[in-house]
């Protein structure tokens, strides 16, 4: 607790470094994994993660030091390299993208893997922490590097807020943008050029091997709560922004802890809970709404059997037991019971020892479902020429979606029909 | 003798992925192969630390859970979220691998397993992990049981399920109307993957599998039309990369696995460049043949 409260208040200048730092470095690589996502090449950031550790590797080994300018230049080279070589083999040859982007990750990786253990064994004593690149350290991130990395971010951010409306449009629309004379090949390099550069400012805090998810899983989480750009970048810079900090601290309290496995962790964790309850689009709010129509459903079902039955005997309101019922319709005797029970509550069924009774009610709204199903009949045989043994199921699931308006333009347009094609009465009131 | 055995278990390694990572890129899923063999980190972690030893079954069962958990996720985020095929692969497996390296990390010291090892493997220990039995005699290295088992388990699946993995993987309609249960196969395809996933695991890591899996049969795939040819290749491919890959490293005294992967994919640069059907250099001679006859009159 003491830890946390240390931490969070700031006081520490190399904690705020860090925690800029990486805040920084998510947000960028937030915002231009929203691009790559919506353009459905979210892969590509794992390929041109993997593949900037042998530039990494390379630097050292050519310029002797971990300057941080150096490193940046080399991851750039190399990460560049992996997207030429994944879009050349999928043009150049039969092979597919998936298959040439793992081929490029994994071969540049092995090679980057090869170069720094020959480092490593070298003895150069200047090696040491070059491995923080593989799984990220957030708190190595002061000084110097924080001046790089920072500046590369701002850079990367400017640019997104130029050309926002253009690559907007290449993520969309890309042969709209064409056709207006858009120079799209030279957005694309902008866009293949951010996320290099995204990934680049990531190395150090995430880590090489887990930078992918910081382009992947924001984009993902922010595109769950709306269905707007802005606010997709946004959100998703939000969420980038509070793994950043998180990493920063664990990077602080647990300082053995790789951080970009903690970071991914977080903004992971994020990701997952929006899938789940966003509004609208997470998977339970869907099921919420599924349940909710199936018992409407079934609630008008039960109605329209009631107004079958009465149709049968003349007797509207008369009384009904289960096994009337049933002898009308397959119901579920589970889900019939919890139905009728829940029709008595609003007041369109009344209940008594010899059984269910329509209310007023309840007799209209079965009247209408039936109505509707007759008329859908109708529709479907005389405008769609559909033979009328057909067309009873269609009718069966449009019945309950039909709305008043679409209710009134049917019967106008079918000039109010009395019957419907097997020659049962249409229910007016 | 040490650079025989090296070499024997990195080619028996690389030809059990080579084989299994045929049928991968022909079905359009070499990225799934990656989601899972990084997915299964935390299950071969769990499994050490709850078996205290590098037993194969425990390690065996953990990453095949893992390796359902991820398939069985990848598809529930794509179908009940919507959320598109590819961002769900990324999301899946990077949170799953980031969890294996917590876990390690948590558990450094209690658990003979370091980051290392996950990122390029220990084949260079092959020699000295040897498999001693109860009375005490030397059986040879380890590794090279484990990897020709499950070798030898590869081939058997090939071998007894050839026409039914050749027919779902290349015409899956048509395979499903002559009543063959497409979606059994594709888990059976699987539960290979996941099992030379862990077999190579501690020979090469899990990033550097991926090299295996996928550059040797994509190789291959340049070089010839005819499946069974294309097997044949990928397992001479995977052979000559595990010597080149193993000469290489103690060259210039690095990783073994870091080496083959870099092989791999030099030589897939090659083949890549100068096969004599698919080849980018002979392809524009021969586009630019075509065009000067088509340029005569008729």
């Amino acid at each position: 607790m003491e830890d946390f409260l240390y931490f969070f208040s700031f006081q520490d200048p190399n904690i705020r470094y860090v925690v800029v730092g990486s805040v920084l470095l998510a947000i960028s690589a937030a915002i231009v994994g929203c691009f790559t996502f919506l353009k459905k090449r979210a892969l590509i950031g794992d390929a041109v993660a993997h593949s900037v550790l042998p530039g990494v590797c390379l630097a050292f080994v050519v310029s002797g030091t971990k300057n941080p300018i150096y490193l940046i230049i080399g991851a750039f080279i190399t990460g560049w390299l992996s997207l030429r070589f994944i879009d050349m083999i999928v043009r150049y040859s039969k092979l597919k993208e998936d298959t040439a982007i793992g081929l490029t990750l994994s071969v540049f990786f092995g090679l980057g893997i090869l170069i720094l253990t020959a480092i490593q064994h070298s003895g150069n004593a200047n090696q040491s922490g070059l491995d923080q690149f593989l799984f990220g350290k957030a708190a190595s991130l002061v000084g110097q590097d924080l001046i790089v990395f920072g500046s590369v971010s701002i850079i990367l951010l400017l640019v997104v807020g130029l050309l926002f409306k253009e690559l907007t449009l290449l993520a969309f629309d890309e042969q709209f943008g064409k056709a207006i004379g858009m120079p799209v090949k030279g957005l694309e390099l902008v866009l293949t050029t951010l996320t290099v550069l995204a990934v680049v400012t990531g190395i150090q805090a995430v880590g090489v091997v887990l930078m992918a998810a910081m382009l992947i899983t924001p984009a993902a989480a922010a595109r769950f709560w709306t269905d707007k750009l802005t606010t997709m970048v946004f959100l998703a810079a939000l969420f980038g922004a509070i793994s950043g900090v998180s990493g920063a601290y664990i990077s602080f309290v647990a300082p053995a802890m790789p951080t970009g496995p903690w970071i991914v962790l977080v903004i992971s964790f994020i990701a997952m809970s929006s899938f789940f309850i966003a509004p609208r689009k997470g998977i339970l709010y869907k099921q919420f709404q599924q349940r909710k129509y199936q018992k409407q459903i079934l609630e008008e079902n039960i109605l329209k059997a009631f107004f079958h039955l009465g149709e049968a005997d003349e007797q509207y309101y008369g009384h009904r037991k289960i096994s009337d019922l049933i002898s009308q319709r397959r119901f579920v005797m589970g889900r019939l019971k919890g139905g009728l029970q829940k029709l008595v509550r609003s007041g369109f069924l009344k209940q008594d020892r010899e059984g269910w009774v329509l209310t007023e009610e309840g007799k209209n709204k079965g009247q209408r479902i039936v109505k509707l199903h007759r008329l859908w009949e109708l529709y479907l045989t005389e405008y769609l020429r559909i033979a009328p043994d057909h067309v009873h199921d269609e009718a069966e699931t449009i019945e309950h979606i039909i709305t008043p308006e679409i209710e009134a333009r049917l019967e106008k347009k079918l000039n109010y029909p009395s019957v419907d094609p097997h020659n049962e009465t249409i229910p007016y009131r | 003798m040490e650079a025989i055995y090296i070499i024997l278990a990195g080619s028996l390694v690389a030809v059990s992925c080579g084989l299994v990572g045929s049928y991968l890129i022909l079905r359009k899923m070499a990225m799934v192969a990656d989601a899972i063999s990084h997915a299964v980190l935390p299950g071969i972690v769990i499994a050490f630390f709850i078996s205290g030893s590098r037993d194969s079954l425990p390690m065996l069962l953990g990453a095949g859970a893992l390796g359902i958990i991820t398939t069985f996720l990848i598809e529930f985020f794509h179908k009940k979220g919507n959320l598109q095929t590819d961002a769900s692969i990324g999301v899946t497996f990077t949170w799953l691998f980031a969890l294996g390296v917590i876990l390690i990390s948590t558990f450094a010291g209690k658990v003979d397993l370091d980051q290392d090892c996950v990122l390029y493997g220990e084949i260079a220990y092959v020699p000295i992990d040897l498999w001693i039995t109860d009375t005490g005699t030397i059986m040879g290295p380890r590794v090279l049981y484990i990897s020709g088992s499950v070798l030898l388990v590869v081939i058997a699946f090939i071998f007894i399920g050839y026409k039914e993995l050749f027919l779902t993987t290349f015409d899956p309609s048509y395979a499903a109307i002559i009543g063959i249960n497409t979606t059994l196969w594709h888990y059976l395809l699987m539960g290979a993957v996941s099992l030379t996933t862990v077999a190579s695991f501690e020979s090469v890591g899990a990033i550097l599998v991926v090299a295996l899996l996928i550059a040797p049969p994509a190789t291959a795939y340049l070089l010839t039309e005819d499946f069974k040819k294309m097997l044949i290749f990928t397992c001479i491919i995977g052979i000559i990369v595990s010597v080149l890959g193993y000469y290489l490293a103690s060259y210039i005294d690095g990783s073994i696995a870091g080496a083959m992967s870099t092989v791999a994919g030099l030589i897939f640069l090659v083949v890549f460049l100068f096969s004599p059907t698919q080849g980018v250099v002979f392809r524009n001679r021969r586009s630019k043949l075509s065009m000067t006859l088509n340029e005569e009159p008729i």
